[in-house]
């Protein structure tokens, strides 16, 4: 306190060069804060982005649900859809059914595993991603078949012991971040019989070696089923991979039997666990929890019929409507009950969703997870009621991307631990696993995969980071343009192109629906002038939205633009073989229901000449993939 | 930042300061619960605009700081306070003529430079010393390698630059 003072009375150099000295301190201090909040500034850019896009994902499951009904009512060949989408035709095939047809070729320079598989398959699985081999998919069928087999064998919660001297590693998401778990084993070890492990879910997707990772989980998952524990997380979803990135990557990476893959990892995913206990005393799960978690109900459900987080169970008035509208057009009954029998209770599905999409917050109480739009947002009260009730002591949680890799909270109830270091982009935050040993509090490991040799300055770092999420931020803006000028304009009354800061920043709040610090923000996305007014249209000027065909109105664009991410899965969901393609027929129809529940007002005629022109060599079907590219914004200025 | 031109000591101006504290504040709330951890007190303070020294900063947590200190500041007494700070206008920031100068006077010399020795000393053990951290983080984009010393001049409009 008041070092200022006790220096005054005595001096160690001279009064002129303290004083210098302090100066530069002050100075410095206050620039290097400045920029630590423009970091932080853009975290919460990246962080309310990538919220609002899951909100958008989980808005999916009820448009699936409105087009499970539309179609239901609809003709035979529809309901042909439906039920192709929504129904997994139970595979009880031996493992030679997979691989049988898939031969391992001489010139295959990858690893080769053998079964049953060892220690030594683990080594030579990182020894191959290391030189950024490919795993042929001869083995990775082999090992998701294997792996589904021990699964299913797996209660829903594992419980674990560190007693008597062994320490448990516990890992958050990894996000297909592959440098980021060779920077744990390097630190931590191998998992082995003395060094368990617990990752607790998020394993793929954004990053680019989901599939690596997945692999060197699984196959170690294999070595030692005892010691190696994974959690399901709401990224073990094959709808999520659609929109996240690592469907991609498996087209990408085993095109002809990228299918074959990604059907049996559907099922994978189903048969993973849902929590880990420690020493009865510490509960490890992925998202968190809700005001109405039940862990004996979490023991017994059937964890395995929880296939994604946007096919919510049809309620069994559905059902009957659904039923009696077949009756009448002549139709088949039967058929939804025979998805009833496959699906879970309403109230199951949702402890299910609560556990995967959580977080905790500091105020009390239980409320809906806007931001995300699934689980909830849960507060110190419920965490000490739903621990006390179990006669549990700590949370520990992965779920949200934190700064410093790991964040405790709810006075010491709850941890967050998140490995994915550079989640954002390069030198965004680190990342960080737990150690807990018996009787001894938890011990944090933080960690930041670079790749540059020479330490960048943080202003260095600042601007990366700042870059990137402000480039994010001006893509969804000029998705908003049209509504965007609109509301500046009912504030700008005397036409001028300018507003104040204040109507700027209500009109972004109002518009964007991103909870963003718009006034701090401002100076980075328009131009104001001397008088601090805001020249609104200036934020447009560096950016614009590909047409792929001239004649086409903005409105259409932008919604295109907007809804890119949202269509691309309904698309993909209608395109059960994954051949890219749907019918110009399907392409419509899918449009009309999007367009209804989705409010666009945009008309239809639109919209077919748009499907006509992207239908290129006139066979009647689309490229969605090609089509949706089409519609990209452009950054004018930039350098690459 | 446009602080000068919003200067009409109306309520407006009150009521836009609020929001701006508001909103600075809740980037660093992490719990949403109106609270902020007392250690990053001071970057929120500085990021509007601010530029106390350690000694003031004490000062002003204290005044914001609960009776009994619980680590944590909430925003219900911090907004006043730093409404006041801002309509009053304390803690100016550091033009860059007296930074100039206050460099300048550590070199007697004017020789237009400093080593990095004589820089960590006086950086670490006079004024209010910077933390090995903060020594490190400064040292990073101050010091040219070549050299092994920092040509205060460029380093300050290089700076400048890099704010703007």
């Amino acid at each position: 306190m008041g070092c200022g003072s006790s220096i005054a009375k005595k001096p160690r150099g001279s009064d002129k060069a303290i004083r210098a000295a302090m100066i530069i301190q002050n100075w410095y201090r206050s620039y290097s804060a400045r920029l630590k909040v423009r970091q932080r500034y853009a975290l919460t850019i990246f962080q309310s982005i990538e919220y609002a896009n899951e909100q958008g994902q989980m808005q999916l499951s009820s448009f699936f649900t409105f087009m499970l009904e539309n179609y239901a009512k609809a003709n035979e060949k529809e309901r042909e859809l439906v039920t192709r989408i929504f129904r997994n035709d139970p595979q009880e095939k031996d493992r030679e059914d997979y691989v049988k047809m898939i031969n391992v070729p001489e010139s295959y320079n990858g690893p080769r595993l053998q079964f049953p598989l060892t220690f030594t398959d683990i080594d030579l699985l990182i020894e191959g991603f290391k030189q950024q081999k490919i795993l042929h998919a001869h083995y990775v069928l082999a090992v998701l078949f294997e792996a589904k087999k021990v699964l299913m064998q797996m209660p829903n919660v594992s419980h674990i012991k560190t007693f008597p001297s062994r320490e448990i590693t516990v890992c958050g998401d990894l996000h297909g971040k592959l440098d980021d778990l060779f920077l744990i084993f390097y630190k931590n070890g191998l998992p082995s019989e003395e060094n368990p492990y617990v990752f607790n879910g998020d394993f793929v997707d954004r990053g680019k070696n989901s599939i690596e990772i997945l692999m060197i989980l699984l196959v170690t998952l294999l070595v030692y089923p005892n010691d190696l524990h994974l959690n399901r997380g709401n990224h073990e979803d094959f709808l999520m991979n659609l929109r996240y990135g690592f469907t991609k990557e498996i087209m990408t990476k085993y095109k002809l039997y990228g299918g074959k893959i990604l059907k049996i990892l559907e099922e994978v995913y189903t048969w993973l666990p849902i929590a880990t206990v420690v020493d009865n005393e510490i509960l490890i799960l992925h998202g968190g929890l809700s005001e109405s978690t039940d862990l004996n109900l979490l023991h017994r459900i059937e964890r395995q019929k929880m296939k994604s987080v946007l096919i919510p169970p049809i309620s069994p008035d559905e059902e009957d409507m659904i039923d009696s509208r077949k009756n009448k057009g002549g139709g088949r009954k039967g058929r939804t009950s025979v998805i009833l029998s496959e699906q879970l209770l309403q109230h199951e599905w949702e402890q299910l969703v609560d556990i995967l999409w959580s977080d905790p917050r500091g105020k009390r109480g239980c409320y809906p997870n806007k931001s995300r739009g699934g689980g909830c947002y849960f507060g110190p009260d419920v965490t000490s009621k739903i621990l006390n009730k179990y006669h549990l002591k700590l949370l520990v949680r992965s779920h949200e991307c934190k700064p410093d890799g790991y964040e405790i909270c709810h006075d010491g109830k709850v941890i967050t631990v998140f490995s994915a270091s550079n989640y954002y982009e390069e030198g965004s935050n680190r990342g960080a696993y737990i150690k807990l040993r018996h009787c001894m509090a938890p011990r944090f490991i933080q960690y930041q995969v670079t790749k540059s040799t020479c330490p960048r300055t943080l202003y260095q770092r600042v601007n990366t980071i700042e870059g990137s999420a402000i480039r994010m931020l001006k893509e969804r803006m000029i998705a908003r343009k049209t509504d965007l000028v609109r509301t500046f304009e009912a504030h700008d009354h005397t036409k001028s192109g300018k507003v104040s800061l204040g109507q700027w920043a209500f009109s972004m709040e109002s518009v964007m629906e991103l909870n963003l610090p718009w006034r701090s923000l401002s100076a980075h996305l328009v131009n104001t002038d001397k008088d601090g007014k805001i020249n609104y249209m200036s934020s447009f000027e560096d950016v614009l939205i590909q047409k792929p065909v001239k004649e086409v109105q903005s409105s259409i664009i932008e919604t295109l633009c907007r809804y890119r991410s949202d269509l691309k899965i309904i698309f993909n969901v209608i395109d059960t073989d994954h051949s890219g393609l749907i019918s110009v027929e399907e392409f419509r129809d899918m449009w009309k229901l999007f367009k209804t529940h989705y409010s666009v007002h945009i008309d239809d005629s639109q919209v077919d000449e748009l499907a006509n022109k992207m239908d290129l060599n006139k066979d009647g079907s689309i490229d969605f993939n090609e089509f949706l590219k089409a519609f990209h914004v452009v950054h004018k200025f930039d350098t690459k | 930042m446009a602080e000068d031109k919003e200067w009409e000591s109306s309520e407006t101006t009150v009521a836009e300061f609020h929001k701006r504290i508001k909103e600075a504040f809740e980037v660093f709330d992490h719990e949403s619960n109106n609270t902020v951890d007392v250690r990053e007190i001071g970057t929120i303070i500085r990021s509007l605009g601010c530029c106390p020294s350690e000694g003031e900063l004490h000062d002003l947590i204290a005044d914001v700081e609960e009776e009994e200190p619980t680590g944590y500041i909430r925003l219900e007494k911090f907004l006043p306070v730093m409404t006041e700070v801002l309509l009053e206008r304390r803690y100016r920031p550091i033009p860059e003529d007296i930074l100039l100068r206050a460099f300048e006077v550590l070199d007697p010399a004017k020789r237009g430079f400093l080593t990095k020795e004589e820089l960590v000393k006086y950086m670490t053990e006079e004024g209010e010393p910077f933390s090995q951290e903060e020594m490190e983080e400064m040292l990073s984009a101050a010091i040219d390698p070549e050299s092994n010393s920092i040509h205060y001049k460029d380093y300050i409009s290089m700076m400048v630059v890099d704010e703007n």
